[in-house]
């Protein structure tokens, strides 16, 4: 047994299980009595329901009974609510259609949920699912935003005008506008963020159950928050009391944000349960998991920079049209703003800065989070607008961020979007960066793949993204209808071994390894003793959940809080064993010692004191050393740091090969150094799947034409080049480990770095910019329609 | 899927009369088309007959001719150092199939029966002037393609064996759609004493065919200068999301400079 506290890249404990295939996942899971549900859902983007025939479904052979909206309906069960209001630039709140958990009067998208057949099998619930007879009237549908908000466009909701979720600004918009006014020089951009399916692994899965004879409900499912779901679907939904209901998220395969939403799923199979008074299961089919999974992204954006004339950034001037989707995901509204716009000053002292919003319905699968949650959009937004400032002005594009960079001594740092910075050192990171890739050899090797006939470029990003999302009460002021704190429990067993019982919900990144690691450096308990327990609103305190890569710096720090408290009682536990006095005891490695003498007692010592307290202070002191902390963090933390991409196209068919992946980024204090870079290679991975291969295509009437992998193009591991990850790192300052989140720097560094190398590479194209994803036919039509004038020059 | 009767007979004789009897039965020979369509509810059989246990596995070499049995998969084919040697563009193509669990499991006879537009082997059969063996006659290769999905075979009609003579030179050069890793352009091209012939899969409408300019031409001179030239009009091809029919007709005369400099 080596090193195993803060630093030490130990290997997964999880990854046992998960290796051999002993993971225990939901659709592993089998309740006694279990039945099976089927969900028919909507094969068409926008249609009024006439009429809808169950009879003969509800007599097919193994079925139990079949659902419809009409029966929800019926029931004192709610819509789908939604966790964050946002209100428009004119004070009034946005407009939040109803979300039915089953279509009631008309569907909105493909996939929407229309029915649901319970059966004795999957099989021959779906069997059934055929014999639903749907009378639709067809409505004219729209599916892109510039078409959605376009005069005279279908309305996906009634008396939502103009498919207008809301129209929110941030920043003066008078005081921008003054300052481009009088700007040397604008440099403007139209881009569009490409919408994504997040395709976990696992798909979506979950099973009610109703004890008939407590009347207590249990839901298992997929979900990276237990608590978050209990509270929106006992409270807002089925009307359900939390102390009769238990959400368990056993092992789940990856989330990427798409499991953190209510689904209408989890209500189904919950209620459903109720009323046949027997465990119902729904797992999901792939291609339902394309029209039903939360998708990402998806704007479209004009972008202008004001700069003076050596380039130094005066203004920035944003519009962004926002999807929705047909209904509003749990935290869909807060994507495009609070987690896009209050990015946009990156790492840049840009002084002023004027963002609209516009969030737009459209007959489409719900858009939420997904990995980065706005700060890729906004990431990628404005390293491309710095590369096309550097392409417009001809200024060395790293002498441009340099110039521009908010300098390492300029801490805490106030943006003109609401953020503060608490720490950072751009310049580090790109130095370093720079440095391990080359940058300045670059044009040797550009013509050295000349010579073989390809075109090689190079791309880079300077990017700073927020995690951790807080204080509550900041997040509440902005439209959150929920906290942002976390919980931790401690519980020392009478032998002294250690679980953690911990509001945070691990799907792939290690938390039962990292977490316990903390409790190694902190009390010295063996990584073996520690066993770290999430998932189970039964178990573990109200917590929040994972998503925004706030487990460590918000999670772990509520840990640190309990075994501080651990800590404390344990010196008043030992100072009595030890007869002396509590201001005398110290703890280190395991040990409580009487400072500046041999006497000690080991945490086991005084754990075993504790549950058996027959030697123990107890007129002033309870039994037990068990200790819950809830920490409410001060303030976002602030990773960031530096991609560089090197890529070749090949330009006799617009293949791009990505050559060469440098992340340099800056993660606050590292726990697990293996685990920090399989974290950034895993989000390096998406994100050059964003910019070279991902996208979600519906036709303009809304059919998804990406439905399945046959067409909707995922990275592979053959796709991905040696990734080169470091970090550079500096200390967050406002907790108590230091940690900032390094789950999604990979997927918001990445993309506008690998298309700064794409375009790079197109250069003698005269290309300024093209949309992702970077596809070969895209880039040879693009090689194509500029041939003819570079043969006329 | 929904139901089905299955079955898996012991003799060709007995497979050919189950598949006969019932015009709603249909052949397995591998199934990693089959299965997901089945799977999707594309296709409803009443009886999947399996024919994994009729003995048609196996490579022969005799003379100037490779014997492939219809129910040998790719992974062998690729694996064969028989097919290495005679015919390297065939090894090639059957390593570049789905992945190894596809390759291990989809056999020759079952691809060129279900002849997906996409799909490699039908260009090799046919660059090849292969003779597709049935249980009851043999078919030229330029006459067993007729489109889209679509074949020579009569109802019930069971591949057996598919017999390639071998050529001078051969190679496959493959651009995989990136999604789903099939051929947007695949190009099999086959040097033979009597001349070139070059057919082209994933790129036409109608599915496999062959390029009449670009053979002539390799014909002519069996090097990629040759056809550097010629155009390929787009009428006729596939487009779709990841590939218009111009784009298509622009690869396939890249792809086959490729293959062309491969082989030769």
């Amino acid at each position: 047994m080596g090193f195993e506290g803060i630093g030490a890249s130990v290997r997964r404990k999880e990854d046992v299980r998960f290796l051999s295939g002993r993971g225990n996942y939901t659709d592993d899971i089998n309740r006694p009595g279990q039945l099976h549900a089927y969900i028919k859902r909507a094969d068409r983007p926008h249609a009024r329901i006439d009429a809808i025939d169950t009879a003969a479904a509800g007599k097919a052979p193994g079925v139990v009974r079949v659902f419809t909206g009409a029966d929800i309906a019926a029931e004192n069960i709610g819509g789908i609510p939604c966790g964050w209001q946002i209100h428009n630039k004119d004070g009034s709140p946005m407009a939040e259609p109803m979300h039915p958990v089953l279509a009631v009067g008309k569907v909105r998208h493909v996939g929407d949920p229309v029915a649901v057949v319970i059966a004795d099998s999957r099989q021959a619930a779906k069997n059934a699912a055929e014999l639903i007879e749907i009378d639709y009237t067809d409505l004219p549908a729209v599916a892109n935003l510039t078409d959605a908000v376009a005069a005279g466009a279908p309305e996906v909701h009634d008396g939502v005008a103009g498919n207008l979720c809301y129209d929110w600004v941030i920043g003066d918009k008078a005081v921008v506008d003054g300052v481009f006014a009088s700007a040397h020089r604008v440099v403007k951009l139209d881009l569009t963020n490409n919408r994504l399916i997040p395709n976990a692994m696992e798909p979506r899965a979950a099973i009610g159950d109703y004890d008939t004879s407590s009347g207590d409900y249990t839901l298992y499912t997929t979900s990276q928050n237990p608590h978050v779901i209990r509270l929106l679907m006992g409270a807002f939904v089925l009307h359900i009391p939390e102390n009769k209901l238990r959400v368990v998220a056993p092992d789940v395969g990856g989330g990427f944000g798409s499991k953190i939403y209510h689904y209408a799923e989890e209500a189904i199979v919950t209620w459903t349960a109720g009323k046949v008074r027997r465990p119902v299961k729904w797992t999901a089919e792939r291609s339902e998991s394309f029209m039903s999974d939360a998708h990402g992204r998806d704007h479209v954006s004009t972008a202008e920079m004001a700069i003076d004339k050596d380039g130094v950034f005066l203004g920035l001037r944003i519009t962004t049209l926002a999807n929705m989707g047909a209904y509003l995901s749990t935290f869909a509204p807060a994507v495009p703003t609070y987690l896009y716009a209050t990015l946009l000053a990156g790492v840049y002292k840009t002084p002023v800065i004027y963002c609209n919003v516009k969030a737009v319905f459209t007959n489409t699968v719900p858009v939420d989070a997904y990995r980065g949650a706005g700060r890729p959009e906004a990431t990628y937004l404005l390293e491309r607008l710095v590369d096309a400032i550097a392409y417009d002005t001809g200024i060395d594009k790293i002498e441009l961020r340099r110039k521009n960079f908010i300098p390492a001594d300029a801490f805490p740092y106030q943006t003109p979007v609401a953020l503060q910075y608490d720490s950072g050192d751009y310049q580090t990171t790109l130095n370093v960066a720079l440095q391990t890739a080359g940058w300045d050899s670059f044009e040797a090797r550009r013509a050295e793949a000349k010579r073989r006939g390809k075109l090689r470029g190079i791309g880079i990003s300077t990017y700073l993204e927020a995690c951790g999302i807080a204080p509550s009460a900041v997040v509440g002021s902005l439209g959150a209808r929920a906290g942002l704190y976390e919980v931790a429990n401690i519980r020392v067993h009478p032998t002294g071994s250690v679980t953690v019982f911990t509001g945070t919900h691990s799907h792939g990144q290690g938390h039962e390894t990292t977490l316990a690691q903390l409790v190694v450096d902190q009390l010295g308990v063996p990584l073996d003793q520690v066993e770290v327990v999430h998932g189970d609103t039964a178990k573990i305190p109200f917590g929040m959940g994972t998503y925004g890569s706030r487990s460590l710096a918000v999670g772990g720090s509520a840990m640190v809080k309990a075994m501080d408290k651990i800590i404390a009682k344990g010196k008043k536990i030992a100072a009595h064993l030890l007869e002396a006095s509590v201001q005398d005891i110290e703890f280190k490695d395991n040990t409580f010692t009487v400072a500046g003498t041999d006497r000690s007692k080991t945490l086991t010592d005084v754990s075993l004191a504790a549950y058996v307290p027959h030697n123990y202070p107890i007129e002033e002191l309870e039994p037990g050393l068990d200790e819950t902390a809830f920490y409410d963090p001060k303030n976002f933390t602030f990773p960031g740091g530096c991609h560089i991409a090197e890529v070749e196209i090949d330009p006799e068919t617009g293949v791009v090969e990505m050559v060469n992946f440098i992340a340099v980024d800056d993660v606050g204090r590292v726990v697990n150094p293996m685990i920090v870079e399989g974290q950034v290679q895993g989000g390096v991975a998406q994100g050059i799947g964003q910019a070279l291969f991902e996208s979600a295509i519906y036709d303009p009437d809304g059919q998804l034409l990406s439905g399945s992998f046959m067409d909707y193009t995922m990275p592979r591991a053959n796709d991905i080049p040696p990734l080169s990850v470091a970090t550079e790192n500096t200390m967050c300052t406002h907790n108590p480990l230091g940690s900032k989140g390094c789950g999604e720097v990979g997927a918001i560094g990445s993309p506008p770095a690998v298309m700064n190398a794409v375009v790079d590479a197109l250069k003698e194209y005269g290309v300024r910019h093209l949309e992702m994803p970077a596809t070969a036919a895209k880039i040879w039509s693009i090689i194509q329609s500029a041939q003819p004038r570079i043969a006329a020059e | 899927m929904y139901d089905f009767a299955y079955e898996k007979p012991g003799s060709l004789a007995d497979a050919v009369k189950l598949l006969s009897a019932d015009p709603d039965a249909k052949a397995l020979a591998g199934g990693q088309t089959f299965i997901p369509v089945l799977k999707q509810r594309l296709n409803r059989p009443s009886t999947v007959v399996d024919l994994a246990k009729l003995g048609l596995t196996g490579i022969t070499v005799s003379g100037d001719k490779v014997t492939i049995a219809a129910m040998t998969t790719h992974a062998t084919i690729a694996a064969s150092p028989e097919i290495k040697a005679k015919i390297p563009g065939l090894q090639h193509q059957a390593s570049l199939i789905g992945d190894e669990a596809v390759r291990h499991r989809g056999t020759i006879g079952g691809s060129l029966a279900n002849n997906d537009p996409a799909a490699c082997y039908p260009s090799a059969v046919l660059a090849l002037n292969g003779t597709i063996k049935t249980d009851r006659r043999s078919i030229p290769a330029d006459e067993f393609f007729q489109g889209m999905f679509t074949t020579a075979l009569e109802p019930g009609e069971i591949i057996t064996s598919v017999e390639l003579p071998v050529p001078q030179k051969s190679a496959y050069e493959k651009f995989r759609n990136p999604a789903s890793r099939y051929a947007i352009v695949g190009v099999f091209v086959a040097k033979f004493a009597s001349g070139v012939r070059l057919a082209i899969t994933g790129a036409g409408q109608g599915g496999v065919f062959r390029h009449a300019e670009f053979e002539k031409a390799l014909s002519a001179n069996f090097a990629p200068e040759a056809i550097a030239g010629i155009a390929t009009p787009a009428e006729g091809l596939n487009g779709d999301i990841h590939a218009s029919p111009e784009y298509r007709a622009h690869l396939i005369g890249v792809v086959s400079k490729r293959a062309v400099a491969k082989a030769a």
